[in-house]
């Protein structure tokens, strides 16, 4: 594209690029904890729309904006400490404020600074900077500042950096009109500020390194931005590349280059990073001993008072496990009166539509496979809007980086970031949620490593199934004075939860083996969570549920309603409509109402038996033969791949005893305990029972979860990982559950 | 009196960064997070469970483990 060497753009040319016919962009910018997505939603209202970059699960919202009479769009850029970056995901954030690998160029960024941090703040002010991009800063959080006894020279501020400062408060509103007229004047087509480029010198080292670099800069050389822009690029490539970064987009040259440039300054003893970095905090250190000063300490802060409490070894651990309670009772309990109107709406629905409908396919269609698969996909809804209230409440007040504070320490054992923690517990509510608040992680690696394991801890679909199981299958009589059902649930618990944990050790330090990671968080102050904030990312998550995952369930759940539902004539199915036929009508004065019901059970177990999901569950019965399952229980691990729970149903449609039989069902219950194989052992002793436990423990029995997982990882790779080691997991243990167990002679 | 690192300071007890170690990108950040050499750090207090610590850094709080506070040496 360019010439090897050529500097030779013009400074004083116009920055910006012509203006098209499209809206011009505002871009929003800062660190994290600044108050940024506070002052975006000012800015742009209720109208912003929330979507994915393509290929990470970053999420790109985008408002708008109108200042005399003209309507911008407002792009809020992820919160990152600095550009540099390492990972797709980091590497946001300096793609769209340059307006690179695909992104549009902004034509303004906005800066939001946190007024009582101001020296670290001014580092990432120093790189957009240097890239010559048209900037204005939001001095954001001036109350908090004026109550910790701050006090900033604005106009000083603004002299010395060359661009435009407003003090905001952005919780508050204030400075929000002032902040309007600053980007109004900065976008017009003679700004009083031209962008005025980098701030401190380079060491002549390092200067040597930038020219060095620019002419392999190639396709990431922003010629339109001019020279200064040019060794920023060049800069940010050499900080940025790294023998095992996964950075997209660079080129093999430069990537070559800068090896090659680092390589040789490790040889001389230098570090090209710490001179970069150090000079710019050595500029900062002078800016801020100008303008800032700094009243004696009132006294403890509020965060220092809260801190004391909530990382005491006692007290915090204490308010700690009473908050995560909270959590899990919400997922747990007040979730479920709404989840069970859900369930009765849809149900109702359904009939509703049935009654106007001629019985038949069509009918059992819309009805069985189709409104029951939305209702499917509405029943997360609850858990999913409970659980990121509280993750947006515990994020956006600062106590989540103190909640990572205090557990680190045991989820490092394992291999799993502080913020793993949330997920996991959520988990035993519904792995769905729970996979999807992976995202409170930066890390791809602590994100996908807790996807892999959610799923083994003990969700509540996995309760009917136990409950019937152990309910069936085992005396209902004491062990040591406590009753035998309730010893087994807790044991069931601690099975799952231990096998997460050893499942997360073994996976880190095999399929989703790294380097180890250091830890490095901040530990924002306490602030009161902004409501707009938190109403935003409730609605952007239950968005992408409905529309990425929730699809997937969608589709799931009715090809899994054709495969037990399909095909509906068989001779054994046959037999019975005969005999259904045989009976008195209905209205007839002779009628048997019970008889009909019964036979109208079986007919149901018969067409289910000979569905393609009965056929399946046959096919498989030689791989469960060895646990000590029988095809009939296959078919309920079918039809149990729609929701854990739906075993309970589906074993009573098998049985002939109808399908609306619940886990405390005695009819079910009964019917399970005559079941014998054809050499007259009973299919269900205790120790089947058991087997069938670990089996539900550790099988990933649950589309919806991996759908979710689907989603979050943006592959189909990690399902399917997911499912093959937990399939393996659960058929192994139950194996040795069974065999060891006949061994022993049970 | 010999070099001290990060991981040894006490808690409330501070130092003046001389030298960073570690791997590059926890280096990077670390640095441009502001705890670059000639900075002053304070130890606020360690986690319940031993690890992480939790150090001041030009007013701001950052949490780091004690295998990784162990590259950061200080003057005395």
């Amino acid at each position: 594209m360019s010439e090897p060497g050529n500097d030779c753009h013009g400074t004083t040319a116009t920055r910006r690029p012509p203006r098209g016919p499209g809206r011009r962009l505002i871009a929003i910018a800062g660190n994290p904890n600044t108050g940024k997505t506070t002052l975006f939603n000012r800015l742009t209202g209720a109208n912003a729309r929330v979507g994915n970059y393509p290929g990470i699960t970053v999420e790109r919202t985008l408002g708008q904006l109108t200042l005399e009479a003209e309507t911008f769009d407002v792009l809020d850029i992820p919160g990152t400490y600095s550009l540099v970056s390492r990972s797709p995901e980091e590497q946001i954030a300096i793609d769209a404020l340059l307006g690179r690998h695909g992104h549009p160029r902004p034509d303004l960024v906005v800066l939001v600074l946190d007024a009582t941090n101001l020296g670290r703040n001014l580092y990432m002010v120093l790189q957009v900077l240097e890239f010559g991009l048209p900037l204005i800063l939001a001095l954001n959080m001036m109350d908090a500042a004026g109550a910790a006894g701050l006090h900033i020279d604005v106009g000083a501020l603004e002299r010395r950096l060359g661009i435009p400062v407003v003090p905001t408060t952005a919780s508050k509103a204030h400075g929000l009109d002032a902040l309007r007229t600053q980007i109004a004047d900065a976008l017009d087509d003679d700004p009083l500020y031209p962008p005025p480029g980098w701030r401190w010198t380079p060491t002549p080292a390092l200067e040597a390194d930038l020219a060095t670099l620019v002419p392999h800069l190639g396709t990431e050389r922003p010629d339109d931005l001019g020279p200064d822009a040019t060794r920023a690029v060049a800069l940010w490539a050499l900080m940025s590349i790294d023998a095992d970064d996964e950075l997209e987009g660079v080129p093999a040259g430069l990537r070559l280059a800068v090896l090659d440039r680092l390589r040789r300054a490790r040889e001389t003893g230098r570090d090209p990073d710490a001179e970069a970095v150090s000079a710019r905090y050595a500029w900062i250190d002078k800016l801020v001993a100008e303008v800032l000063h700094r009243d004696p300490p009132p006294g403890r802060s509020w965060t220092e008072r809260l801190d004391a409490v909530l990382i005491h070894p006692v007290a915090g651990f204490a308010v700690f496990l009473a908050l995560m309670f909270v959590v899990f009772q919400a997922l747990f309990a007040w979730s479920d009166p709404a989840i069970t109107a859900i369930e009765a709406l849809f149900a109702a629905t359904g009939e509703a539509l049935r009654g106007t409908l001629t019985p038949g396919m069509t009918a059992d269609f819309l009805v069985d496979g189709l409104i029951g698969g939305v209702g499917s996909v509405i029943v997360f809804l609850p858990q999913i809007v409970l659980l990121f209230l509280f993750i947006g409440l515990l994020e956006d007040s600062g106590y989540m980086a103190r909640a990572a504070f205090l557990m680190d320490r045991v989820m490092n054992k394992v291999g799993l970031h502080g913020r793993a923690f949330v997920p996991l517990l959520s988990g035993f509510a519904c792995a769905v949620p729970a996979i999807m608040a992976t995202r409170t992680m930066e890390r791809r690696r602590d994100r996908f490593l807790t996807m892999m394991v959610v799923p083994l801890t003990t969700c509540s679909a996995r309760l009917p199934v136990y409950t019937l199981i152990i309910g069936s299958l085992f005396p209902a009589g004491d062990v040591f004075g406590l009753p035998v059902a309730g010893l087994l649930m807790i044991a069931m618990y601690l099975f799952g939860t231990l096998m997460a944990l050893i499942a997360a050790a073994v996976i880190g330090r095999t399929v989703l083996k790294g380097p180890r990671v250091p830890l490095l968080m901040e530990l924002p102050p306490y602030r009161a969570p902004d409501p707009r904030s938190v109403a935003r990312l409730l609605l952007g998550r239950v968005r992408t549920f409905l529309t990425e995952a929730g699809t997937v369930i969608l589709a799931c759940s009715i090809v899994l309603w054709g495969l037990l539902y399909f095909p509906r004539e068989s001779s054994e199915a046959a037999v019975v409509e005969a005999r259904i036929a045989a009976l008195p009508a209905e209205d007839a004065p002779d009628a048997d109402p019970e008889a009909r019901a019964a036979l109208e059970a079986e007919l149901a177990g018969a067409r289910l038996r000979n569905s393609l999901g009965g056929r399946l569950g046959r096919l498989i019965e030689p791989a469960i033969e060895p646990l000590g399952f029988d095809w009939k229980i296959g078919v309920g691990l079918v039809g149990a791949f729609a929701a854990r729970e739906v075993f309970v149903s589906t074993l009573g449609v098998v049985y002939g005893v109808g399908g609306d039989v619940d886990e405390e069902s005695a009819t079910l219950r009964e019917r399970m305990r005559a079941e014998h194989h054809a050499d007259g052992r009973p299919v269900y002793s205790p120790l089947a029972g058991l087997s069938l436990l670990v089996f539900f423990a550790l099988a990933a029995q649950c589309m919806s979860t991996l759908a979710a997982v689907k989603r979050e990882t943006r592959s189909w790779r990690w399902p399917s990982f997911v499912f093959g080691y937990m399939t393996a997991l659960a058929w192994g243990a139950s194996f040795l559950v069974w065999q060891v167990g006949r061994a022993l002679g049970y | 009196m010999p070099a001290r690192t990060i991981a040894e300071l006490s808690p409330s007890e501070s130092g003046i960064v001389t030298r960073i170690g570690g791997e590059r990108a926890f280096r990077r950040r670390l640095m441009e997070l502001g705890l670059v050499p000639g900075t002053p750090v304070v130890l606020c207090q360690v986690a319940p469970l031993g690890d992480p610590l939790e150090l001041e850094v030009r007013g701001c709080r950052l949490s780091i483990r004690r295998r990784d506070a162990s590259a950061v040496s200080l003057s005395a």
